[in-house]
């Protein structure tokens, strides 16, 4: 049977039963490769997605924090996915000493308005943002560093009363995880929505 | 090999790895005659591979432990992201893997593939199947439900039949009086260990193939470069082809009917103190077990059940008809759909209740397994006439067109 060759061949009407047409088969080469390809890539997908996290450690990505008996001036420290997270019932000194400071001179520039939702709570993530201790500063009777935050032994970092990163290696503030207050008592640290 | 290519050149001149690829994969002269019965060689490899990726993902979340193995599996099935369809290719690639390697022994026992100057690469392949059942039975006890604690309980109690030292030999397998933690834990690691064996001893399989080459369904070896075709790409297309066809019906069962193969007594979770009504094995061990049944002594049991599959070892020197395919010898293959089909019947007996009739058909049953390989073999060895083969698989095919 003779098969009609594209006419990209040099040969006007009848090709020999030889001849290869190139273009026909690069055409074969990539397309099979293509479907390989990409085959090759959805089956990988679920075997890799499996290492994500599992819904049961998503189940625990918010916690309810009741936050009614942390006297003015002390923090607590709480878990959250794993990590170590600071609730600090700040003073109106310590709110003062956060605000009143130029914001253009810290390491991190960032207002205290920016960092807390309600001037008497700060929530941050109580992981040094050098290289990931957790900073001294939340119990009673830790050094709390020249600016009355957080101390960080491990690397000498210090953090303001706002969480503020102003001296030491760590590049950035303690991050702020998202969190809302569901009612006056109760903190919800995972979530940004009420 | 001069390459084209300058880097590929300078790494062949230093680790001949290209070379090793035209040798084996592109070049490698095979008969042109192979069915698709040779199929199943490449599938079983394959196979191999799904098992050991899809095994190591589920080790990551398992846990080998009495009291959360049951429920890491069902944190599997129902919290890790497609946790579901890991289980299930693995749980589902045990009972295709032995589908494969049973055809793929089918055909060595139909087409003589066993016969000089291959009976070491059968001795090694037979070798490898008892390796996949060991690693399929420590896995299977492995998610802790009832059925996994009572086949392990069953299953090492075998042992116990040996005289004098088989009571000890149990607890030496256990670890421990019964089936606990240390066996748990132990079989975990048993199962994690030998597929990569399997994977090391199927090179070696590879290996004796490659030196006297594949078989063919005529038996007759190669003789001229007319018998022959390279490897590439002429059996890498079919056996892709195989593949694709295989991994269609694989994914129908995946997706469409997990629970097939399944016991729905394992999904209750191991307890001790209660035996289940019915234990039975999964499927690829229905024959042994209903041979194991079908014997009314204990260690004679045991021995016929483990002999089953030992006397495969012997096939190459009972049956030493100097025709190599079946295609030749009418009776031979007589008997032979015979004893696939008592291979059948057995199963079928071991999937039932080892009382009255079952039995009775189990005993007969075991009776012809056996005489299969130990009497009609040697006997056909001898009287056997056959049909003459053809002169070479090049003038086969050319009385075909």
């Amino acid at each position: 049977m003779v098969v009609p060759m594209s006419n990209d061949t040099d040969s006007s009407s009848h090709v020999a039963v030889d001849a290869v047409d190139s273009g026909r088969r690069d055409f074969l080469y990539i397309a099979t490769g293509s479907v390989a390809t990409f085959g090759t890539a959805l089956a990988a997908w679920p075997f890799i997605d499996s290492m994500n996290p599992s819904r049961n450690v998503l189940s625990l990505a918010n916690l309810d924090v009741d936050i009614a008996r942390i006297p003015v001036g002390q923090a607590i420290t709480v878990r959250w996915r794993g990590k170590p997270v600071f609730i600090r019932h700040r003073s109106a000194s310590e709110i003062n000493a956060a605000r009143n400071v130029d914001v253009s001179s810290l390491p991190d520039p960032q207002d205290d308005t920016q960092r807390v939702k309600k001037p008497e709570w700060l929530i941050t993530l109580g992981v040094c943002t050098h290289l990931g201790c957790i900073p001294l500063g939340n119990k009673i009777g830790e050094p709390r560093g020249d600016w009355d935050g957080w101390f960080c032994v491990c690397h000498g970092s210090q953090y303001d009363t706002s969480g503020r990163i102003r001296q030491g290696p760590a590049p950035t503030n303690l991050q702020i995880p998202p969190y809302t207050f569901i009612d006056d008592h109760t903190l919800r640290i995972g979530t940004d929505k009420a | 090999m001069k390459e084209k290519n300058t880097i590929l050149q300078w790494i062949d001149e230093r680790l001949p790895v290209i070379t090793f690829v035209r040798k084996h994969l592109i070049d490698y002269p095979t008969p042109k005659n192979l069915n698709i019965m040779w199929n199943f060689g490449s599938l079983a490899g394959i196979m191999l591979v799904i098992m050991i990726l899809s095994g190591w993902f589920l080790a990551t979340h398992y846990v080998a432990d009495t009291e959360k193995a049951f429920a890491s599996v069902q944190h599997i099935m129902r919290d890790v992201n497609y946790g579901w369809l890991i289980r299930y290719i693995h749980m589902n690639g045990s009972s295709f893997f032995f589908i494969l390697l049973y055809l793929h022994l089918l055909r060595g026992l139909y087409y003589g593939s066993y016969k000089k100057p291959r009976e070491l690469l059968w001795i090694i392949g037979v070798v490898l199947l008892i390796l996949v059942m060991v690693t399929a039975f420590v896995g299977y006890v492995l998610p802790w439900g009832q059925m996994s604690y009572w086949g392990a309980t069953v299953i090492t109690n075998l042992f116990s039949a040996i005289p004098w030292i088989g009571e000890d030999i149990v607890i030496l397998i256990l670890g421990g009086f019964s089936v606990d933690q240390p066996t748990l834990t132990r079989f975990f690691a048993i199962h994690f260990l030998i597929p990569f064996v399997i994977v090391g001893l199927t090179m070696i399989h590879l290996m004796a193939l490659h030196v006297s080459k594949s078989n063919n369904p005529l038996g007759v070896e190669v003789k001229t470069k007319d018998d022959t075709v390279p490897f590439h790409p002429y059996y890498t297309g079919k056996d892709v082809l195989g593949l694709a066809v295989f991994l269609l019906i694989f994914a129908v069962v995946v997706f469409f009917f997990p629970q097939f193969f399944s016991e729905p007594e394992n999904s209750i979770p191991a307890n001790p103190l209660v035996t289940p009504e019915h234990i039975v094995p999964e499927w690829y061990f229905l024959p042994y077990y209903a041979m194991l049944r079908a014997i009314p002594d204990k260690l004679l049991g045991v021995i016929v059940m483990f002999g089953s599959v030992f006397i495969l070892f012997f096939v190459p020197w009972l049956d030493r008809h100097p025709i190599r395919s079946a295609l030749f010898r009418p009776l031979y293959r007589q008997f032979f759909f015979i004893f696939v089909a008592v291979v059948f019947i057995l199963g079928w007996c071991g999937s039932n209740p080892p009382q009255g009739v079952y039995v009775v058909i189990a005993r007969w049953a075991t009776v012809y397994y056996f005489a299969f390989f130990l009497v009609i073999m040697p006997l056909l060895s001898r009287f056997e006439k056959g049909r003459s083969p053809p002169e070479s698989i090049h003038a086969a095919e050319r009385m075909k067109l």
